[in-house]
């Protein structure tokens, strides 16, 4: 088979059989380069929790389960339970997810229903600032300016409560500080607004436009549109949502570090100084150099890193079965 | 009143009820109070840091070796630190944006519908969730041990943290990129690398570097990888590949709980300049993007 | 033959075919040769046993419904069904001699060859210049004054040259869809096919940007062998030596979906087809009552 070329042609002329050429090695080991890179995520994530949990053996061999799960904290005596700071963890984090969904979903809707597009982006570009200020900033902020601040705020809400049965257990009691439960909270808070915002507004986006312009054509106020059209809609993916905000407040390290109290214990009194996992190890790896106390700081760090791994999951599993849904709407 | 009388019914085209109205018009300002409440923090802790800050800042500040905390702001400054961010985050993204980008060429480009690339998009995701103080620890369990603190170690970990904050940003940016663009070239006898490389990827470049920019800023802000595998020092050390580092994240971190003014006043020094660093690259992030956007459908 | 019998009463004005009679058709000429080609999506048969031979230096025309398949074999012809995972080609399709499938057959090499034009134009978003120097360059041609020339002349021969001469630098994509389409027709003569391939190219342009790119199409004729889908049967009669006829096969099951294969009806002259169609379909086809 002869190919013949151009007489003119720039383009230089081909050998005997030039429709069989392997496949360029270039193409092949650039294929090969970009698995790699796929792959290191896969190999990273493996070798965290193959390294982690080996390091943090001896915590759980000499603890035993019990152990790794009493209240007793005590280095200096060889105490290593951490139930004070997986307590401290979820509460922080549950407050932080309380005082933030309300607002994040209040702007979400401010942004998708309220304000005219040309007027949403300068308000993203906001949430945007907020998003970028370092988590140490915010903790430095938080010890310096906020906790001294709230410490007044705290003890005057205190000894107004005293007395009042449910709300003086959360609100009331002594020894309340600035560093606290709750400042930590606060600040988690406003560090994931941020996140949940634009996911909710992600999720809130997808609803049809005529499902919005039904409920309007039968008369409804916005508000009940809201609550009508979007909000059914959205449901799924404003809890995927949540639940991302409440993985990446239990994960914030240092903000919580500086201003939870780093006082390992634990009681309802949430204007009461305390303690979570990221703040612990942040806080005292330096000290601990060998044996238990390491691998128990170690060992803190792959609980965390399973919790954030199973809520992660579980919030991408409820946000694409809801995008899923609508779509198929 | 506005009525309209027909025969023998007159319609109402008032506003709905009283009930119904103030619930509307309540959760109206609600929405608005929820933004308020998001600026107040916000607006708090920039006033706060630029006034205590700014007064700070000066060529000295950012280039002076740290003094001991007792002393004021004046003597000395944070230079080591300042440059130990620079590297520590210059050196982490040079590992983490090219592998990240190649990470998401296979996901979009070779990947398909395979079920292997479904699963590194999925842990890339998940991964993107995994808190930094995890990524130290990790780093530390899987180097320092074996070979000691250094300013190399604390760029892995930051490596790790903008790894998939790349590869997701780069695989949204690469599936937008119509496919007429690759049978274009295809149709001209280029093989797919060629056709990934001198086509797909120029046509996304504008939003995968705007989002490598931002993984940067996060990088530089972040604290707990560091904490782990730099084991802070206070002088400045060149080398990146042995020793103890300093970086400005960590600075802030000691100074944040030290009594002194001094090494307070240089806590919020550290703060404008990180804050500064981290906005100065959001904002060539956009400037990027926009210059890029002709191109988004 | 000029007969020129009446075999249908109603019948549409069908313009007189202005190209001139085709050469012989001898294997010489060959440059495609398909035999029993069909094509598969997955399990989905879309197109069964075509048997077609394409001639050197004519125009060929695809015609005929939507969905029948036309698309998908022109397809084939350079191997840009490969891109599908799911696509699977039986049958043999042979390129001046040699097996097109073939299992050392590379497709890039192929595509070399047999340049494609698509139906909306798609440059790429780089400048007027770059885009027709693209393919010169993955060719291996890196000196500037060679694609300055080779530009020049692919510009000219898509009749591109004098309207944008003065802004090679400016983006492709600030051209209009006439412009646009010449540009990507630049673009593939760059390389200097043997052949050019067209998937409906002026489906997406006005009736002033389809007579130029028509007439061009006549000009470069001479050079190489095109091959054009479209769905305009005026344009077919207007450039074409050769028509094929494409329909789809019914699947008379009753009860069954509708999957529609593509078939290859009737091929010949381009004056035969429309003047003197020997099928009924085709018949019923160019005179409009289905289509």
């Amino acid at each position: 088979m002869s190919m013949t070329a151009r007489a003119d042609s720039a383009i230089p002329a081909e050998s005997a059989s030039p429709l069989t050429r392997r496949r360029p090695f270039g193409d092949r080991s650039f294929q090969v380069l970009c698995l790699a890179a796929g792959l290191l995520v896969l190999i990273i994530l493996a070798l965290i929790a193959i390294s982690m949990t080996q390091q943090s053996a001896t915590w759980f061999t000499t603890e035993g389960w019990s152990g790794v799960f009493s209240t007793d904290w005590d280095p200096a005596h060889n105490a290593f339970g951490a139930l004070p700071f997986i307590y401290g963890t979820l509460v922080t984090a549950a407050i932080a997810i309380i005082i933030a969904f309300p607002v994040s979903i209040g702007i979400s809707l401010l942004l998708t229903e309220v304000v005219p597009r040309r007027f949403a982006r300068p308000i993203v570009y906001v949430i945007d600032l907020l998003a970028v200020v370092p988590s140490v900033v915010w903790g430095l902020w938080g010890i310096l300016v906020l906790a001294p601040w709230l410490q007044g705020i705290y003890q005057s809400i205190a000894s107004g409560l005293n007395g009042v049965p449910v709300l003086s257990t959360f609100f009331g009691g002594q020894g309340v500080s600035g560093a606290s439960f709750f400042t930590a909270g606060l600040i988690l808070a406003v560090m994931i607004t941020p996140i949940v915002t634009s996911l909710s507004r992600e999720v809130i986006a997808t609803v049809p436009a005529i499902d919005r312009e039904g409920a309007y054509a039968l008369g409804a106020t916005r508000w009940e549109m809201i609550r009508g059209a979007v909000w059914p809609h959205s449901q799924a993916g404003v809890v995927g949502a949540v639940l991302l905000g409440l993985g990446r407040a239990m994960g914030e390290t240092i903000a919580a570090a500086l201003v939870i109290g780093s006082s390992a214990t634990i009681t309802t009194h949430l204007f009461n100084p305390g303690y979570s996992m990221p703040a612990v190890i942040a806080n005292e790896f330096g000290e601990a150099t060998v044996g238990v106390f390491r691998a128990a700081l170690i060992g803190m760090g792959v609980l965390l890193f399973v919790i954030t791994i199973i809520i992660n999951l579980s919030a991408r599993a409820i946000v694409d079965r809801s995008a899923r849904r609508s779509r198929g709407a | 009143m506005m009525a309209i009388a027909s025969e023998q019914q007159t319609v109402d085209l008032r506003e709905p009820s009283g009930w119904r109205r103030t619930k509307n018009q309540l959760a109206t300002v609600g929405m608005w109070i929820a933004f308020v409440v998001m600026l107040v923090p916000l607006g708090f802790v920039l006033f706060t840091v630029i006034s205590k800050g700014a007064s700070a800042i000066s060529w000295q500040f950012l280039t002076g070796s740290i003094p001991v905390n007792v002393l004021p702001v004046t003597y000395g400054g944070v230079g080591p630190a300042v440059y130990g961010t620079l590297v520590i985050t210059g050196f982490a993204s040079l590992m983490a944006i090219p592998l990240g980008i190649l990470g998401g060429i296979y996901i979009n480009e070779y990947g398909g519908n395979h079920l292997l690339a479904r699963v590194i998009n999925f842990f890339a995701d998940v991964m993107t969730g995994v808190p930094s103080i995890i990524m130290g620890l990790f780093i530390f369990t899987i180097w320092v041990l074996h070979f000691g603190y250094s300013g190399l170690a604390g760029s892995f970990a930051l490596a790790c943290l903008m790894l998939p904050i790349v590869i997701r940003s780069t695989y949204e940016m690469l599936r937008l990129v119509p496919n007429s663009l690759r049978e274009a070239s295809y149709a001209l006898g280029a093989t797919k690398a060629r056709v990934t490389l001198t086509v797909t990827l120029p046509a996304a470049i504008g939003g995968i570097v705007s989002g490598a920019l931002l993984a940067v800023a996060r990088a530089a802000g972040e604290t707990a990888p560091l904490v782990f595998t730099i084991l802070v020092t206070q002088t400045i050390n060149k080398n990146l590949f042995s020793g103890p580092n300093t970086a400005l994240s960590t600075l802030i971190f000691q100074n944040a709980t030290q009594p002194y003014t001094g090494a307070q006043a240089r806590a919020w020094g550290s703060a404008l300049t990180l804050i500064a660093i981290a906005f100065i690259l959001m904002i060539v992030a956009r400037l990027v993007t926009a210059r890029f956007a002709r191109y988004d459908h | 033959m000029e007969q020129q019998e009446q075999k249908v009463t109603a019948k549409l004005e069908v313009p007189q075919t202005t190209t001139a009679p085709v050469s012989p058709a001898t294997e010489a000429n060959k440059i495609f040769d398909a035999k029993n080609v069909s094509i598969y999506y997955g399990s989905f048969r879309a197109v069964t046993d075509v048997s077609i031979a394409i001639y050197q230096n004519e125009i060929t025309a695809f015609i005929g419904p939507s969905g029948c398949g036309k698309t998908t074999v022109l397809r084939t012809l350079n191997r840009m069904n490969d891109l599908i995972p799911s696509a699977r080609v039986e049958g043999e399709v042979h390129y001046r001699g040699a097996s097109l499938y073939d299992k050392a057959v590379s497709p890039t090499a192929v595509r070399r060859r047999i340049g494609m034009v698509f139906q909306k134009p798609n440059p790429f978003p780089k400048s007027i210049f770059e885009n027709v120097a693209y393919g010169p360059r993955i060719n291996g041609i890196r000196k500037k004054s060679q694609l300055e020339e080779i530009v020049e002349r692919s510009l000219r021969q898509a009749a591109l040259w004098d309207e944008v001469k003065d802004r090679l630098n400016k983006s492709g994509l600030g051209l209009s869809g006439g412009q646009a389409q010449r540009l990507c027709i630049a673009r593939t003569l760059a390389v200097e096919p043997d052949v050019v391939l067209m998937d409906e190219p002026c489906s997406a342009l006005d009736p002033i940007a389809t007579g130029r790119i028509e007439d061009l199409m006549q000009e470069i004729k001479s050079q190489y062998t095109i091959v054009i889908v479209t769905h305009n049967m005026q344009q077919a009669t207007r450039v074409s030596d050769r028509t094929a006829f494409y329909s789809v096969l019914r699947n008379e099951k009753p009860g069954a979906s509708d999957t529609r294969t593509g078939v290859l009806v009737e091929y010949g002259a381009t004056q035969q087809i429309f003047e003197d169609p020997h099928d009924s379909r085709t018949q019923a086809y160019v005179t409009g009552r289905i289509g």
